[in-house]
């Protein structure tokens, strides 16, 4: 469509992002205002420095980057070992596999959540499994380690991991492939050209599938919520916990204005990672 | 495929290690969330007394409801995307580089922000004046409508982008007007990004718990939030159940979305009518 012309014009141009602006730049405004009102009225820093002086941020800000960077690291290590199997072992099984990728990426997180529970949780298959085995618990007393930070470095590995492996297998699909049997006839073991020359081209892939991995594990909510961990406060989290448990909108406000702008770096970096990948 | 592990038998050892792998991470959960939502009781290694009550059961009452919250959520905001998306990435197409990109921001900006703080934000400027919506389905719309327009309009302009050079203008300058030219030249040749547009705008929707659980009125428990509160009070196998269907209802639409005509189909038919 080239938008009519005359007096229409602006308007055709102008309605898509005056809804926008009501329903998603006004709703941010009035956020950032609640964040940065004083409670005796007018705007500054208070609620900010409410939040910080307590250890409740400092210990949220602190899980959500250890989880993240934790998940993000496994999803990268797993995902290109996956990757590089399915092409350079499996070929055959490549298409069906990015297939599949595809479906997984329509699965809501906080489903793995919920399965994982089944299968790791107090009651679930492996302690049962264990108990019906040797007759004994292993730990009896002690809660299941689902129910932690590797517990749920688990569940986001599980289902981040798919996002990590797209961007590699459209990388490594393109990969030259006379390359690699230059490297290897002129006396290269398949590690040396591992490390020397396939690595190399795939750094872009890496830093854009690992960037978006980082994006979305640090703003994971869903597995947290369902799995009930109850000792791991993550931003998200203290958000919610803040404006639905405690109806104390400033300080919700006040934290989501702080993860929303570490959330937006690592979006542009994602963006800078995305503009460099060859397409 | 040999340029870089030679011996066969290593391959075969590494095929089954990432076989093996995959199954456990990535097939285990799926297997075992079907498997409870059958389960009458779950207290050995293997679920026992097989049975499909809690399926039923998840087809009625408050289950059910949820699901139908769910759907017509899923496919009000997906339409709603789509219409949103596609006209902005329309508009924008001829702006200078520097509007462009100002528009591209405000568009993809709600990827880049959790999900949860979207929530927050349209709970908080929803509740007051001039904008009353808290506590309405109409809010659960508007969050999973700004949740869902980037997927569309970054669709719509990849398709844009690709878009054969002149056939706008052909059409136009052959009298056709910029409305017709619009139905019948532009949006059809968009048909295969809109339709993954809508696929996984729909999936995102479906499964959307983050921004939902903050703005939800009792009267509109979509199925993910009863999900969690069913777990949440214990009713792990209700949970199964109704996530099992959830599922199912995602994968049944995506799957119909992919079957009409997707665009392997229609040139195999065009292959066929040219034979």
């Amino acid at each position: 469509m080239r938008a009519p012309r005359g007096l229409w014009r602006p308007v055709v141009i102008a309605v898509p992002f005056a809804v926008l602006g009501v329903v998603f730049l006004y709703p941010l405004a009035l956020l950032a205002a609640e964040a940065f009102a004083n409670p005796g009225g007018g705007y500054g820093l208070g609620t900010f420095a409410a939040i910080l002086a307590g250890p409740a941020f400092h210990d949220a800000l602190l899980a959500t980057l250890r989880i993240a960077l934790t998940a993000t690291a496994v999803c990268l290590l797993l995902g290109s070992a996956l990757a590089l199997l399915v092409r350079f072992v499996a070929f055959r099984g490549a298409r069906t596999l990015a297939r599949m990728v595809d479906v997984y990426l329509a699965f809501p997180s906080f489903l793995v959540a919920l399965s994982l529970t089944f299968l790791y949780g107090n009651s679930g298959f492996v302690r049962s499994l264990w108990l019906s085995t040797f007759g004994f618990a292993a730990a009896p007393a002690a809660r299941s380690f689902l129910y932690g930070f590797w517990g749920v470095v688990l569940a986001e590995v599980t289902y981040y991991t798919p996002f990590v492996m797209r961007p590699l297998l459209a990388a490594l699909e393109v990969i030259d492939r006379s390359q690699l049997e230059v490297a290897s006839s002129l006396g290269e073991r398949p590690w040396g050209v591992l490390r020397r020359v396939l690595i190399p081209e795939l750094v872009p892939a890496l830093i854009a599938g690992g960037s978006l991995c980082l994006l979305l594990t640090m703003n994971e909510f869903g597995i947290i919520l369902v799995m009930g961990v109850k000792n791991v406060i993550t931003l998200p989290m203290m958000i919610y916990g803040k404006a639905i448990d405690e109806f104390d909108y400033p300080a919700a406000s006040a934290v989501a204005i702080c993860n929303v702008a570490l959330s937006l770096a690592l979006y542009f970096a994602y963006r800078q990672a995305l503009e460099r990948m060859p397409q | 495929m040999s340029e870089l592990i030679h011996s066969r038998s290593t391959r075969w050892l590494l095929a089954g290690a990432g076989l093996i792998v995959t199954a456990v991470l990535f097939g285990l959960p799926l297997l075992t969330l079907v498997l409870a939502s059958i389960a009458g009781e779950w207290t050995r290694a293997l679920p026992t007394h097989p049975t499909l009550a809690h399926l039923r059961a998840a087809l009625g009452g408050a289950q059910r409801a949820a699901l139908w919250h769910s759907l017509a959520t899923g496919v009000g905001a997906t339409l709603a995307a789509l219409v949103l998306g596609v006209w902005g990435a329309l508009a924008s197409r001829d702006a200078p580089r520097l509007v462009r990109r100002g528009v591209d921001a405000v568009f993809l900006l709600p990827v880049a922000i959790p999900s949860v703080s979207i929530g927050l934000a349209l709970l908080v400027a929803f509740s007051h004046p001039p904008l009353l919506l808290n506590g309405t389905v109409a809010l659960v719309g508007v969050t999973h409508v700004v949740l869902i327009t980037a997927y569309a309009y970054a669709s719509a302009q990849a398709g844009i982008a690709r878009l054969p050079a002149g056939v706008e203008e052909m059409a136009g300058s052959l009298g056709a007007t910029p409305s017709r030219v619009l139905v019948r030249v532009t949006l059809p040749l968009l048909l295969p990004q809109l339709r993954a547009a809508a696929a996984l705008g729909f999936a995102l929707s479906m499964g959307e718990l983050g921004a939902t659980i903050m703005i939800y009125p009792p009267g509109w428990v979509t199925a993910p939030v009863e999900v969690f509160s069913l777990t949440d009070r214990g009713s792990l196998f209700a949970g199964a159940a109704l996530s099992v269907w959830l599922l199912a209802t995602t994968f049944g639409a995506l799957w119909l979305l992919d079957r009409r005509g997707s665009p392997r189909r229609t040139a195999l038919a065009r292959r066929r009518s040219d034979a």
